[in-house]
């Protein structure tokens, strides 16, 4: 036993310093991707009364517009589906999205890309991706948010 | 031994306490076999194919459902387990009884919170499935009993602790036992979790009852997720605790190491309760630096588990060396996996290997931007607590209900049946989840099998949600067999004197706490408590300091 005792211990204190130094290199290379590569994560630009974004501000006319070589989006995601109902968007130019509801929280997700907003009411939400390949890809409501949260899905096209 | 029948008085005169885990636990079984009913019907719409129609009017639609599920197996179930387990073991250890007043008070509690939650639960007044997340508002009933259910945990915490006390005071200078040591850090990793679901649901019971106009649901999202990360080592912990005290010594080995098994306790309390950003990395209104140090704090949260790791496989192979296992692999060959409660830890560890790695994907700031809310992280949490923390439960309610009662097991062939069937079920629907969350973006929470245009959209993964058909009817059977053995086991009339008087099988050490420098300092624990706070206040407070500042209440919606 007293062997066995020591032959375990020295595997344990192997076995910790490798959890350890696991751990460690995921922190490094999660912070290194952060730093490097964009942060493609939602931002809040600013809040918003909900029960006036249908009314007033930017959101109350949901739209794609084109400044200089980008596209800025505002849409609107409420109880159930989003505004604008079509977006277009040529594939290789910057697109930023601000995104907020007039109700309850949705989702905003399109399909392989790194967009995934928890859409929050009261809150605008920032976020910026470019599209390289062009094709429809589907916007997918991932948050409940009602009876009919399952139909909320529309899409968007990107043009070559 | 003769056969002998003992008068339900006789089973608990020497020991009330039995009488109280029993009713707990069983309240507990008795929620999860409602909750788990309704599993299946999430898998088979997860497959495209909705039975809800047929449920009609007793039940009104999937997100009821959803909601019964998610309610009462991870709040309820995981809950009352954690009563049972860790104010019931540290009593046997010190041979102390805990307050019976108080008890049962916490029994009484829990059941009153229930009675209350269910009723607008079952009328489908309160469709806001586990998160709750206003503005989505459900009846304050539901909010009320919730937060009465909660409450009662705070009793549990003051029973454990009551014996703690009393026991140093008669063993001063003494180190605590194991059992003992884990359940006290426990329960205050839980006090000190608990505290967001709280505060939200001061927040929650007057806004439901017309008292506050609105609430601010990023402030509400934040206090949930606070306490709703924590909450999964709330589940864990007891499971940790049987497999540490009890496994090794029912596969017929010893514990390996003591000392470890604190500090991982330990570690659980330091670093379980600042996390809770990591589920609000797709969330605007949280500055990306405080993401940050939430995934760096995750990340420490996989030490302690990793240990676990090491340390249980290390006993299991003491265990199975001990019976005859010879070679690399032997060992694992020679564990008894006929003992039902030995088969349900094997299993559930098995699939918690997948489960943990999956944890570290989502616990990644941007790895977690492809899977946040699709059905990868369902199939992340059912290895988890779908699997090892409920068949660390069903595994021992096959001996606790003997042991408790006098009452021997029934159809002991029908309850390894079950873990199987079980852990088979479970594989194969965590698998299907995982690629279809992160291969075709399908969301979770999401009644797709009933909208056309859902399942036109996600028709690519069918071959997968085939899988959760398949999966959904194992899993049905694997709940039939389990609630059978355990039901029948607790109520038939036969009882064994030889049961009653068995004790806890409790595991001998190798490496003993004494002389231990490491556990001198694990004994500190009212330090480690304070420095858990602060880690708390340093990875919180700014944030719930400016959302508190700056509330934006909204009205409150019924969309179901």
């Amino acid at each position: 036993m007293e062997h066995q005792e020591h032959v375990i211990e020295r595997y344990e204190r192997a076995w910790i310093f490798f959890g350890l130094a696991m751990i460690t290199a995921f922190i490094i290379l999660v912070g290194y991707l952060m730093l490097t590569m964009g942060n493609t994560n939602p931002v809040s630009v600013g809040r918003i009364d909900p029960t006036k974004v249908r009314t007033e501000g930017d959101f109350a006319n949901p739209r794609v517009e084109q400044v200089g070589n980008e596209y800025v989006a505002y849409i609107q995601a409420f109880s159930f589906g989003y505004l604008p109902t079509e977006m277009r968007f040529k594939a290789g130019r910057r697109v930023t999205f601000y995104i907020t509801s007039p109700d309850v929280q949705h989702g905003f997700q399109v399909e392989n890309t790194n967009i995934n907003v928890q859409v929050i009411p009261g809150e605008i939400a920032k976020v910026s991706y470019t599209f390289t390949r062009p094709g429809t890809y589907r916007i997918i409501c991932n948050e409940y948010c009602g009876i009919g949260h399952a139909s909320m899905l529309s899409q968007l096209i990107v043009e070559p | 031994m003769a056969v002998q029948t003992l008068t339900r008085f006789d089973a608990y005169a020497a020991a009330p306490e039995k009488k109280y885990a029993l009713y707990m636990m069983m309240l507990g079984f008795a929620a999860l076999a409602l909750g788990t009913f309704f599993g299946p019907l999430q898998a088979f719409n997860y497959g495209g194919l909705d039975l809800y129609p047929f449920l009609k009017p007793v039940f009104q639609n999937y997100y009821q459902g959803l909601t019964l599920h998610g309610v009462l197996n991870a709040i309820v179930f995981t809950q009352l387990f954690a009563q049972t387990i860790m104010v019931y073991l540290p009593a046997r250890e010190l041979g102390l009884r805990p307050n019976m007043k108080l008890a049962w008070l916490s029994f009484w509690m829990a059941l009153g919170g229930l009675l209350i939650a269910a009723i607008p639960l079952l009328l489908n007044e309160a469709s806001v499935l586990y998160t709750f997340y206003p503005p989505l508002k459900a009846h304050w009933a539901f909010y009320t009993g919730a937060a009465i259910f909660v409450l009662s945990s705070y009793v549990s915490i003051y029973l454990a602790l009551d014996l703690w006390w009393r026991w140093r005071r008669a063993n001063p200078g003494k180190i605590t036992p194991l059992v003992t040591y884990m359940a006290v850090t426990f329960w205050l990793m839980w006090l000190l979790a608990s505290l967001g679901l709280v505060v939200e649901v001061l927040f929650l019971i007057p806004w439901a009852l017309g008292v506050l106009p609105g609430v601010d649901p990023l402030l509400t999202r934040t206090l949930f997720w606070y306490t709703g990360h924590p909450i999964v080592y709330f589940w864990l912990l007891p499971a940790y605790t049987l497999a540490y005290t009890t496994l090794p010594k029912l596969a017929g080995g010893k514990l390996v190491s003591d000392p470890l098994a604190r500090l991982v306790f330990l570690l659980f309390l330091l670093f379980s309760v600042p996390v809770g950003f990591h589920h609000q990395f797709a969330d605007p209104g949280i500055a990306p630096y405080w993401k940050f140090i939430h995934t760096v704090l995750t990340m420490m949260v996989a030490v302690p588990s990793l240990i676990t790791a090491f340390t249980v496989a290390a006993s299991l192979e003491v265990a199975g060396r001990a019976n005859g296992g010879r070679g690399l692999l032997g060992w694992i060959a020679a564990l008894p996996w006929s003992n039902p409660t030995v088969l349900a830890f094997l299993l559930g560890f098995l699939a918690f290997i997948p489960g943990g790695a999956g944890g570290i994907v989502n616990a990644s700031f941007n790895l977690n931007q492809n899977v946040h809310n699709t059905v990868w992280i369902p199939g992340h949490f059912h290895l988890q607590v779908g699997t090892l923390v409920t068949m660390a439960a069903m595994g021992t309610a096959f001996w606790l209900i003997p042991h408790l009662t006098g009452k021997p097991l029934v159809a002991r062939g029908l309850a390894v049946a079950s873990q199987w069937l079980w852990f088979i079920g479970m594989f194969i629907m965590t698998f299907a989840l995982h690629w279809m969350g992160f291969l075709y973006a399908i969301p979770r929470r999401s009644h797709i099998a009933a909208s056309p245009l859902a399942m036109e959209a996600y028709k690519e993964s069918a071959p997968w949600m085939v899988l959760n058909i398949v999966s959904g009817i194992i899993l049905l059977v694997a709940a039939v067999l389990f609630f059978y053995v355990i039901f029948a086991t607790a109520l038939q009339s036969r009882r064994e004197p030889s049961k009653v008087m068995a004790e806890v099988p409790f595991t001998e050490v190798i490496s003993k706490p004494e002389g231990s420098g490491l556990v001198r300092l694990t004994e500190r624990v009212g330090f480690w408590f304070g420095l858990a706070v602060l880690l708390v206040v340093l990875a919180y407070g700014p944030v719930l300091f400016e959302l508190f500042t700056n509330m934006k209440p909204v009205p409150g919606m019924r969309l179901w």
